[in-house]
């Protein structure tokens, strides 16, 4: 009787944390495009969007607005509920990665402690590369359905893109889940507050695994997939309008949220640097101390964006053969030494081998 | 062949050394290359708000001229019709009556008075014909419009503001060019 009963302030609470992460994720990747605009303009000598509203803050709303004045182009002989279908899997994909990042410890409300995490499921990793694997289908049922060839084509490349760096990705976290011995985000993120970051200790797979979220995001040099000067935008041709929006604000997106899985596995998640956070959550209480590590948490996550921009507006794109030489060639023999070694060292802690 | 400029630079097609073919390195080279940017001085002006000074000899948007007591110069005679390559002005003459002394210098004068800025390639032959001192090229060029009608300019576009009434606005239509630049010949 007792697992049909549902537990209304779990409900909620899980509702509201849903909303809360859903809605400040869609707004960060809003202001990724103005700050990815700023950036590039900045990188360049230039001075950005600054007409809309004080230094032009309001160029998001501005462009959203005109994707959707936009006329709504569906081709004749495409396959109608596949291609509306396309850009809602790339986007929903996109933001189901946040379920299971811990945005922080958590708070104490209503005599109640709140988990700051949607869903602590204990294979935290696995699920994040399930979604991301999903994200291929986003991609390749939207080409596939505009029943234009370069669109499939296009759809193409960028699936093996993924697909091909996805297998290092995975392989150089190996390394650190042989380390931390748990998939779940937030141990992990625990055994960070009290050690060392794993980027110290994993510094080759953290590489690794940088390049592999570039490529996953289709990111420059990365970004052969949509390339817009050589492939007419590749899989994403044929659409217009906010569909075109959705695969566009799907990728930053994306990359809001691989900035936020870099930062859980590498960086500490919420952990506050230089700080022991045992002794400072019982000066200043739960809840203060969830709001600097919510913080925290933030901080290093733009960081990240930054770096993500930053190399945008610096390196040309790879070609075609470069991009699947270093991805296979160097990239996944690499990502198996680091695997190797890792393993070796924990044989020989493991052993009463200190060194 | 020969390099224009002693800036050129020839590419190198020479094999990667393995620091280079590192590709981390000369990555983070590059992103140190446009970190540096970040702080360098912007070259863009801010149009609408801040604008570039003319040259001295910039040929803009026409002006009907008028005298220091506010009277129009122009006494249709034509010349600068005649005189402009692109035929872009025409003009009506009508006959100053009495009482309208104060509106127009001679007792004839342009009841309208059409350029045409689409035609119009502001080469300054009308300025040069004008034996009255009457059009001359501003400090300003002509905005954009919807409409090729938008972009014939009559009588009460090119009118300079009245001295008197108005002398900041004349002053600022009037601008900073030298209108009579030695040698000029027009001089009365
Ligand atoms: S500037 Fe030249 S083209 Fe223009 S109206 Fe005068 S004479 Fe004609
Ligand atoms: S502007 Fe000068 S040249 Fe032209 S009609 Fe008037 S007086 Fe004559």
């Amino acid at each position: 009787m007792h697992l049909l009963a549902i537990d209304w302030a779990v409900f909620t609470e899980k509702l509201v944390l849903i909303i809360v992460v859903v809605s400040a994720s869609l707004v960060i990747a809003m202001y990724s495009t103005y700050a990815e605009r700023k950036i590039a303009a900045i990188i360049q000598d230039r001075r950005g969007p600054n007409r809309a509203g004080p230094f032009g803050i309001l160029q998001p709303l501005a462009d959203g607005l005109k994707l959707f004045f936009k006329e709504e182009i569906i081709p004749k002989f495409s396959s109608k509920f596949l291609f509306i279908l396309g850009p809602s899997i790339a986007m929903l994909t996109a933001i189901m990665i946040g379920a299971v990042i811990p945005w922080g410890n958590k708070i104490h409300l209503f005599n109640r402690d709140i988990s700051l995490q949607i869903a602590d499921v204990n294979i935290g990793i696995l699920y994040v590369f399930g979604i991301v694997s999903l994200g291929v289908y986003g991609i390749m049922i939207g080409g596939w359905a505009s029943n234009n060839k370069f669109s499939l084509l296009g759809a193409m490349r960028a699936a093996s893109q993924i697909i091909s760096y996805e297998l290092a990705m995975g392989i150089s976290l190996i390394a650190l889940l042989m380390l931390s011995g748990t998939l779940s985000l937030k141990t992990m993120v625990d055994q960070q507050m009290d050690h060392w970051w794993y980027i110290f200790k994993q510094p080759l797979g953290f590489l690794i695994f940088l390049v592999c979220a570039f490529a996953e995001t289709n990111r420059t040099p990365f970004d052969l997939s949509e390339a817009e000067n050589e492939l007419i935008g590749g899989y994403h041709s044929e659409y217009s309008s906010m569909k075109l929006g959705f695969y566009l604000f799907a990728e930053y997106v994306n990359m809001f949220l691989s900035s936020a899985v870099m930062v859980t596995l590498f960086f500490g998640g919420y952990d506050i640097p230089f700080v022991n956070d045992h002794t400072l959550i019982n000066t200043i209480g739960t809840n203060w101390m969830a709001v600097l590590q919510g913080g925290a948490f933030f901080i290093k996550i733009v960081c990240f964006l930054f770096l993500f921009m930053w190399v945008r507006w610096t390196i040309p794109r790879f070609r075609y053969d470069q991009l699947m030489n270093l991805g296979w060639k160097i990239l996944l023999p690499l990502a198996l030494f680091n695997m190797l070694v890792t393993g070796a060292i924990i044989l020989l802690h493991q052993n009463n081998w200190h060194f | 062949m020969q390099a224009l400029t002693n800036r050129a630079k020839p590419v190198s097609r020479k094999k990667m050394n393995l620091w280079e073919s590192m590709y981390l390195p000369e990555i983070l080279r590059g992103m140190f290359i446009t970190f540096k940017h970040i702080f360098r001085k912007k070259v863009t002006i801010n149009y609408p708000e801040q604008t570039r000074p003319f040259s001295p000899v910039f040929r803009g948007l026409q002006i009907l001229n008028r005298d220091e007591e506010g009277r129009e110069n122009c006494t249709a005679c034509g010349l600068c019709a005649v005189a402009c390559p692109a035929e872009a002005i025409t003009m009506e003459a009508a006959e100053r009556q009495p009482g309208e002394e104060h509106l127009y210098r001679e007792e004839k004068y342009a009841a309208k008075y059409e350029i045409n800025m689409l035609r119009c390639i502001f080469c300054g032959l009308c300025e040069e014909a004008c034996p009255k001192d009457a059009v001359y090229l501003s400090e300003t060029f002509a905005p954009a419009n919807y409409q090729r009608k938008g972009f014939i300019y009559g009588k009460k576009d090119l009118l300079i503001p009245h001295p008197k009434e108005d002398p900041e606005a004349y002053a600022k239509a009037k601008g900073s060019r030298k209108l009579h630049p030695e040698g000029h010949g027009n001089e009365k």
